[in-house]
């Protein structure tokens, strides 16, 4: 089923043109584009409701309390958490793992181990070399197999009896791995029970392979603006007995529920941790994206990825001196593909490619130990979604044919 | 081909003064760890130390690091010292001809920073 003819035309700003030539956008991973309904979910709170939550008596912020706590339900049900109160807003990924990092610190010591691998986006890496180093822990780091993914056979060196935590990205931003969460989650609990599980699902939740009932881990992280939604807003799903546990690092209104000269008592999760007003509309906007993805369908949205990551691997095995990185089978990986262009720099090829109004990412990816790992210093990456089509892909491959051309 | 202009991409496939110099009297090497760009500057002064007598660059990077650091040394060459000292981004961005944006600035910029720490550790 086809389903970008049919979407496109949600999307406002695949209309204009740039000196004619359409855009092409290959960079979701980087943020994903915006459908009119998440648009109007936006500006329908700021035009029409745009008032504090929970305070207000009057109707005004009743109906803004009702849309910010039923998007969080939404987010809830999307995915499949027990009960919305485990779902915590925040701004994006970044900042949900810096809060449990945050929460952990103080319960780590220099007999203890936490473990992350070399595949992990920076913000799923220096938040935990940082508190490893602050508490003197030991930071562990699974390696990879010569194929790209993660060595799991190593995993019973990795994790031990001292692992207080392991973490883990369901998908990769630079290889496009798709990693085996569930099975994963369950091989560090036979190991070590004791052990929180943590995942990065920045990559995951918009393509829908985000279920925190079947994975059975501990902690999971995304952002909104990935998946539809607009920026500045991000969640934190964790178990409820976790989110007892976690100390708040952010303190303030919201947050309380009794405030004396002397002391405070906190609100239950998920409140404790959203101190201060938070982004009504952006949470707003999430419900809205949450519901046009329910409508699109995950199961047409992963198809209609597949086969297009189908036909890109096969299109880039005709570009000669060009390396993509990760598995080179579609099966294996969702649609993030980094490659290199021998004797060509990223920056070059993402700025040609940019005169032609093609979208790409160059650099590191906030990814630097897997760069370091491939003995490289950069890579260009493409990236697709719901709304990327074949034709993308066709100007994608002439534009590298004439960065080819114009460095020969 | 807005910014790979036939001098720009000129410079990037034949560079010139591209390499070492035997017994330099200063050098220094900028680096742009985000996208790997290096440029090494080694110059040679003159006897009234006040010249910039030869210069060579040696680099691994993008095309417009590398046509800057080109262009950069062809412009150097013989000139005072105290001149090259006080260049500054308006220069470096007539040097190439165009706007460039935030990210590419750098690239450019990485060349001039080499050569005025050159200078400045050899002062």
């Amino acid at each position: 089923m086809n389903i970008t003819s049919v979407i496109r035309k949600d999307f406002p700003i695949l209309t204009p043109t740039l000196r004619g030539k359409p855009l092409v956008y290959l960079d979701s991973a980087a943020t994903s584009l915006k459908p009119v309904p998440v648009i109007q979910a936006v500006r329908e709170y700021y035009e029409s409701y745009s008032a504090n939550v929970f305070r207000g008596i009057y109707q005004l912020s009743e109906r803004a309390t009702e849309n910010y706590e039923n998007a969080r339900a939404k987010v809830a049900g999307f995915i499949h958490a027990g009960t919305p109160d485990e779902v915590v807003f925040t701004r994006n990924t970044t900042e949900s793992i810096n809060i449990l990092a945050a929460g952990f610190a103080h319960m780590l010591s220099s007999t203890d181990e936490i473990a992350a691998t070399i595949m992990e986006h920076h913000s799923n890496f220096v938040p935990w070399q940082q508190i490893a180093l602050k508490s003197k822990a030991k930071f562990k780091i699974l390696g990879l197999t010569d194929d790209y993914k993660l060595k799991l056979s190593n995993l019973d060196n990795i994790i031990t009896r001292k692992t207080k935590l392991f973490t883990i990205t369901a998908v990769s931003n630079v290889l496009g791995i798709i990693n085996p969460v569930q099975k994963i989650v369950a091989a560090v609990k036979r190991i070590n029970r004791n052990c929180m599980v943590i995942v990065d699902a920045a990559q995951a939740a918009a393509h829908g392979y985000l279920d925190v009932a079947v994975w059975g881990a501990d902690a999971v992280a995304f952002s909104g603006h990935k998946m539809l939604g607009p920026t500045g807003i991000g969640v934190l799903w964790a178990k409820s007995d976790l989110l007892e546990i976690l100390q708040p690092y952010q303190y303030g209104g919201e947050m309380i529920s009794e405030v004396r000269a002397d002391q405070t008592v906190f609100k239950k999760p998920p409140h404790k941790f959203e101190a201060g007003t938070p982004h009504i509309a952006g949470a707003i906007g999430l419900g809205a994206a949450v519901d046009y993805i329910s409508n699109v369908g995950i199961h047409d949205i992963r198809m209609h990825e597949e086969s297009l990551v189908t036909y890109t691997l096969n299109r880039l095995k005709n570009i000669s001196d060009l390396n993509v990185l990760g598995p080179q089978n579609s099966n294996d990986r969702g649609c993030v593909i980094a490659f290199t262009l021998k004797n060509i720099h990223p920056h070059d090829i993402a700025q040609v490619l940019a005169e032609e109004n093609i979208c790409i990412r160059a650099g590191h990816h906030c990814a630097m130990p897997l760069h370091d790992l491939l003995k490289l210093t950069a890579s260009a990456r493409i990236s697709f979604y719901l709304y990327t089509t074949t034709q993308d892909i066709d100007a994608f491959i002439l534009g590298l044919e004439k960065v080819k051309r114009i460095f020969a | 081909m807005d910014l790979y202009r036939d001098i720009i991409l000129d410079h990037y496939k034949h560079p010139r003064n591209f390499g070492h110099l035997k017994k330099p009297d200063a050098a220094s090497e900028s680096a742009n760890v985000n996208c790997g760009d290096r440029v090494k500057m080694e110059i040679k002064i003159s006897h009234d130390k006040k010249h910039i007598k030869d210069i060579r660059f040696f680099s691994s990077g993008c095309a417009i690091s590398t046509a800057s650091a080109s262009m950069l040394t062809d412009m150097v060459k013989g000139r005072t010292i105290d001149s090259v000292a006080v260049l500054t981004v308006d220069n470096i961005l007539e040097l190439i001809g165009m706007q460039l944006s935030y990210t590419r600035l750098r690239c450019a910029l990485l060349p001039l920073e080499a050569l005025q720490n050159a200078i400045r550790n050899n002062k």
